[in-house]
C-alpha cells in the first residue's frame, strides 16, 4: 500500500504547523509499509485534538469518550482479533483522564498499539497543563505555573510489564514511521509516546526545544533495568531519550488468554451458541 | 404443641461466616426434591462475619412465590437471632441454640454437637438436618443434597457434613414432640426447576445471545457476573473483571461496535458512573445491555439490601436525548424471555436497554416449571460494501448496521456529533436531524412496548413493577377486597394503551420500593395518568405479603 491509499478528502480541524500533522504522516508511511488495508484497520481514539486523527485517515474509527479509548480498544480486538487496533489520544486524555485504564491494560497486554500525542498540554480546551507540563508551565489556569511532578509514561509502561515502549519526535517523520512500524509489527501492547508540539498553546516546548532537549539513544534495548534508568532521564535533568527504550518478548496477549481462543480462533463475533446447551443448562436446575 | 400446615414460614437465623447460605442451599434442595413447593429469600448484613443474617424458607403445599412477615418456626443458630427478629415473631416456635439461654425457645444441643463433630463450623448443617427431619424429609434425600452442594470439597469435609447432618435428624427427632407439620408433597414439583432472580436474567441473556460481558464487582449485581463468567466456556462468551464501571462499559460499547452482543452488570452507585458511556451508545448507535441491580442509595447506601430507587437514575442517565428502554422482571417465570427480549431490542434499535433488577430479586429461589425461552436472538449486522454509510439517514431512524472487517465499507463512529459517513460536523441541520434520527425510534419501542400484565377484573388496580409483583399478587389473593393486579415488566417506554387501561379503573394504587414514587411519577409524566395512592417502602427490606394486604384492606376495603 501507498500513504496515499489513507488519505481523505476531508477539513482538517488542527491548526497550521501543529505537530499531529507530521504524525498522520508518519503513520500513513507506516501503514502503508505494513500493507494493512484500511477494512481490516480499527483506530480507537478518545477527545482532545489527538483523538481527532482517526477523522483523517480511511480506516474504521471508533472515537469514543475522553479517556476511555483504551477499554473499548482491548475490547475491539478480543472481538476480531483478525483487525489491526490502534489506539490514538493525547497526554491529557491517556495519562489523565484515562491514567487508570493506562495502568490496566499494559497488565492486560492486549496486541494493539497505543499512540499518545504528548504535547504536554491541552490543546482542544485551549492550553490549561496536561500530566506531562513541565514544572513552571504557566497557563490561565495554573497561575503560578505548574509545579507537580510530570508524569513519566514510559518508567510506567516499564514498570508494569509493557513490553514495548518507545519515545518518538513529530519533528521526525521518518524515524517516526520507523518506530511505529515496529510497534504495530510488536506482539502484545506497545507505548509509543510522541513529542508533538502545539504551536498555539505551549510556548515553551516547542519543536526547536525539543530538538535541544532529545537524543537517540542506541542502548541495549532488551535490558529492562537499563530501559527503565533510559526512562528517567530528561526528568529534571539531561536530555530526553528517543526511540525505542524498551522491547521484549510480547508473551501471550490478553485475547490469547481468553478460553474462547484456545482451541477455536474464530472471532467471537461471529459464534452462535447452540439452543441444546442452554436446555442443558436449565434441565441441570431440576431436582431429580 | 404446635401445629402448622401447608404454608409454614422456617426462618434459620445466624452470624455471617456460620454458613446459613449453605443451610438455605440444603434446605430448598432437600425439601424440592420431597415434592415441596419452596420459597426462599435472604437477607444480610455488610460484613463479612458477625452481624445477624436469615434466610426465610417457605414449605408448601401449593405454589408460593413471596417473602412474608410471619414466622411459623425460627431456628437461632447465633445468641443474637431473637433480638434481630423481635418484630416477626408472634406464635413463632423458637428452636435455639441451649447455650443461649433464650426462655421461650426449645433449646437444642447444636453448637455443642457440632464442637463434637470436629467444630462450630458445622452447626449449620447440623441445623439443616434438625429443619430437614421436621419437615420429614427423608434421610437419604438429605444426604443427596449434603454430596450436591459438599462433594467437590473432597471426602473427608464430605463425610464430616453427613456426620452432622445425621446427628442433625437426630436432634431433628426430638422437635417432634412440640411441633407438627403437615405439608403435602406435590409429585409435579419434582419435574420443576430451583432458580434465583440472578440466574433467571442470566439464562436469558444467554439465551439473548450475549456474547461479551465486562464488569466490576458490586452487589448485588456480582451473582449476575458470576453466573455468565462460570458459563462463559461453555456458551462461547467473554468475561472480563474490568478495572472500574467506566472502563466496563466502555469495553462493551467497543465489544458491540466490533459485533459482539454485550451486557454490563451494576448496581447503581457503578453505574452512576457509566452515564457518560450510556450517552455514547446513544450517541453511536451501539446496542448495550446494562443490568442494575439496585439496592438502597444514595452513594453505597444499605450495600446488602434491596430498594426500587434507580429508575429515575437509569432513565435519566447520559447526557442529551436519545431512546432507550427499560425493563423490570418480576418473576422467574418470564425473567428469562424479557432478558433475551432486552438483547434483541438492543439490537434492533441500536440503542441502550436496561434491565432493572434488585437485592430481593436477584436473591430469591422459588421452584417452577421450567420456563419456556421461545425468544430467539435476532441478528442485525450486515455485510458492508464500499457505499457503506454507517449513520445514514432513513425513514425510521435506523441504519444498517455494518462492523468493521465484514465486508468492504468502513466503520465509523464518533462521540461528537457526526454526519452520515460519522465524521465530525458541526453543520447545525444535520445535526438536527441527527437528534431526530436518535430520537425517532421511541415511536417504534413504544409500539413494541411489552403491555402490562392484568390480573383480575376488578374495578379497583394495584400497580406495580419490577420485584414487587408476587407480593403484590399474593396479597390480593389472600385478601377479601376485590381488586386487579397491573404489573409493569416494561417500565419505560410504556404500552401506548396504558393511560386507557389505567383509567378503565375507579381506584389505583402504586406499590413500590422507595421514597419518592418514581414510577407513579412516571406514570403521570408518560401516560398522563395520576394514580390515588400511593405505598413506598424504603428501609432497604422487600414489601411483605402482610403489609400490601393491610394497605389494600385500609384503601380498597
Ligand atoms: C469527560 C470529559 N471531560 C472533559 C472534557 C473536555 N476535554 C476535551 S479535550 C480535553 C483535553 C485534551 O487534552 P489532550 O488529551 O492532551 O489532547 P490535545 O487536545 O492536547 O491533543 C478535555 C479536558 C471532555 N470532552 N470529556
Ligand atoms: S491547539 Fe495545539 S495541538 Fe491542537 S491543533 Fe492547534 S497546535 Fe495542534
Amino acid at each position: 500500500m501507498k500513504p496515499e491509499d489513507y488519505d481523505l478528502d476531508v477539513d482538517v480541524a488542527w491548526c497550521p504547523g501543529c505537530g499531529n500533522f507530521s504524525i498522520l504522516r508518519a503513520l500513513k508511511m507506516a501503514l502503508a509499509e505494513l500493507d494493512i488495508p484500511p477494512e481490516r484497520l480499527v483506530l480507537v481514539s478518545g477527545i482532545g485534538q489527538a483523538g481527532k486523527l482517526p477523522q483523517y485517515l480511511k480506516c474504521n474509527y471508533f472515537n469514543g469518550l475522553h479517556g476511555r479509548s483504551l477499554p473499548a480498544a482491548v475490547a475491539i480486538k478480543a472481538v476480531n482479533p483478525e483487525l489491526t487496533v490502534i489506539d490514538v489520544s493525547g497526554d491529557g486524555c491517556m495519562y489523565g483522564e484515562g491514567g487508570n485504564h493506562f495502568i490496566h491494560n499494559i497488565r492486560r497486554n492486549p496486541d494493539i498499539t497505543n499512540i499518545v500525542h504528548n504535547n504536554m498540554v491541552y490543546g482542544l480546551t485551549k492550553g490549561q497543563a496536561s500530566p506531562t507540563s513541565q514544572p513552571g508551565f504557566r497557563t490561565p489556569v495554573q497561575v503560578h505555573g505548574v509545579f507537580e511532578e510530570p508524569f513519566n509514561p514510559l518508567a510506567v509502561a516499564i514498570s508494569l510489564g509493557a513490553t514495548f515502549v518507545a519515545r518518538a519526535f513529530a519533528g521526525d517523520i521518518e524515524r517516526t514511521r520507523d518506530i511505529l512500524v515496529e510497534a504495530i509489527r510488536h506482539h502484545g501492547y506497545a507505548l509509543v509516546d510522541i513529542f508533538q508540539p502545539c504551536v498555539t498553546f505551549n510556548r515553551v516546548n516547542t519543536f526547536q526545544w525539543f530538538r535541544e532537549n532529545t537524543y537517540y539513544t542506541d542502548h541495549d534495548t532488551s535490558d529492562r533495568t537499563l530501559a527503565f534508568e533510559k526512562s528517567l532521564e530528561g526528568y529534571g535533568s539531561g536530555k530526553f531519550p528517543l526511540g525505542v527504550i524498551y522491547r521484549a518478548d510480547g508473551g501471550a496477549t490478553f485475547e490469547e488468554n481468553l478460553s474462547i481462543y484456545s482451541d477455536d480462533k474464530t472471532p467471537l463475533w461471529k459464534r452462535r451458541h447452540d439452543p441444546g446447551k442452554l436446555k442443558t443448562l436449565l434441565e441441570s436446575k431440576m431436582m431429580l | 404443641m404446635k401445629e402448622v400446615k401447608d404454608d409454614v414460614a422456617l426462618v434459620l437465623c445466624g452470624e455471617a461466616g456460620q454458613g446459613i447460605q449453605t443451610v438455605e442451599a440444603l434446605l430448598i434442595r432437600a425439601f424440592s426434591a420431597t415434592g415441596y413447593h419452596i420459597f426462599s429469600s435472604k437477607e444480610y448484613m455488610s460484613r463479612v462475619r458477625g452481624g445477624e443474617n436469615s434466610t426465610l424458607i417457605r414449605v408448601s403445599s401449593g405454589p408460593v412465590r413471596a417473602f412474608v412477615d410471619r414466622i411459623d418456626v425460627l431456628f437461632a443458630l447465633s445468641p443474637g437471632a431473637v433480638d434481630h427478629l423481635r418484630e416477626r415473631i408472634n406464635g413463632t416456635l423458637i428452636i435455639a441454640d441451649e447455650s443461649f439461654g433464650e426462655e421461650d425457645a426449645v433449646g437444642l444441643p447444636i453448637l455443642e454437637e457440632a464442637e463434637k463433630l470436629g467444630g462450630r463450623i458445622f452447626a449449620n448443617v447440623v441445623a439443616a438436618g434438625a429443619a430437614a427431619r421436621l419437615f420429614r424429609v427423608e434421610e437419604s434425600v438429605f444426604d443427596d443434597a449434603v454430596r450436591a452442594l459438599f462433594e467437590r470439597k473432597g471426602p473427608e469435609i464430605l463425610d464430616a457434613d453427613l456426620r452432622a447432618g445425621r446427628k442433625g435428624y437426630e436432634l431433628g427427632e426430638e422437635l417432634k414432640e412440640h411441633l407438627k407439620v403437615s405439608v403435602e408433597p406435590d409429585p409435579s414439583v419434582r419435574k420443576h426447576v430451583i432458580l434465583n432472580g440472578t440466574e433467571a436474567v442470566g439464562l436469558g441473556c444467554i439465551a439473548g445471545g450475549c456474547r461479551f460481558m465486562s464488569s466490576y464487582p458490586m452487589t448485588p449485581s456480582s451473582p449476575l457476573q458470576i453466573f455468565i463468567a462460570e458459563n462463559a466456556d461453555e456458551f462461547d462468551m467473554v468475561f472480563e473483571q474490568a478495572e472500574d464501571e467506566i472502563a466496563a462499559i466502555n469495553m462493551c460499547l467497543g465489544a458491540s461496535y466490533a459485533g459482539a452482543r454485550s451486557l454490563v452488570a451494576t448496581s447503581g452507585s457503578g453505574f452512576a458512573l457509566m452515564e457518560e458511556a450510556v450517552g455514547l451508545a446513544g450517541m453511536i448507535e451501539t446496542p448495550v445491555v446494562i443490568y442494575i441491580g439496585q439496592r438502597p442509595g444514595p452513594a453505597v447506601g444499605l450495600p446488602t439490601r434491596t430498594a426500587q430507587e434507580d429508575l429515575n437514575l437509569a432513565l435519566y442517565s447520559g447526557p442529551g436525548e436519545f431512546a432507550r428502554a427499560i425493563f423490570a422482571p418480576g418473576k422467574l417465570e418470564d425473567a428469562p424471555e424479557i432478558a433475551a427480549h432486552a438483547f434483541n431490542l438492543a439490537d434492533r434499535y441500536q440503542i441502550p436497554v436496561f434491565i432493572l433488577s434488585d437485592q430481593y430479586l436477584a436473591d430469591l429461589y422459588y421452584n417452577l416449571p421450567e420456563p419456556e425461552i421461545s425468544v430467539e436472538p435476532e441478528y442485525h449486522i450486515i455485510e458492508t460494501d464500499a457505499s457503506y454509510r454507517r449513520f445514514r439517514f432513513t425513514e425510521d431512524g435506523i441504519s444498517p448496521r455494518g462492523i468493521p472487517g465484514y465486508g468492504s465499507g468502513l466503520v465509523r463512529v464518533d462521540s461528537d456529533e457526526h454526519d452520515e459517513d460519522g465524521f465530525i460536523t458541526e453543520d447545525l441541520d444535520v445535526r438536527r436531524r441527527m437528534v431526530e434520527k436518535r430520537n425517532l425510534r421511541l415511536q417504534m419501542l413504544r409500539d413494541d412496548a411489552l403491555p402490562p400484565e392484568v390480573w383480575g377484573d376488578d374495578s379497583s388496580a394495584v400497580i406495580c413493577w419490577g420485584s414487587t409483583y408476587w407480593p403484590v399478587r399474593e396479597a390480593i389473593e389472600s385478601s377479601d377486597a376485590e381488586v386487579t393486579m397491573v404489573h409493569f415488566s416494561q417500565v419505560y417506554p410504556l404500552a401506548p394503551d396504558t393511560r386507557e387501561l389505567l383509567e378503565s379503573f375507579d381506584v389505583t394504587a402504586v406499590v413500590e420500593n422507595n421514597y419518592r414514587g418514581q414510577f407513579a411519577d412516571l406514570l403521570k409524566l408518560e401516560a398522563g395518568f395520576e394514580v390515588d395512592h400511593r405505598l413506598n417502602r424504603y428501609n432497604g427490606m422487600p414489601f411483605s405479603v402482610e403489609e400490601i394486604r393491610k394497605f389494600i384492606g385500609e384503601v380498597f376495603a
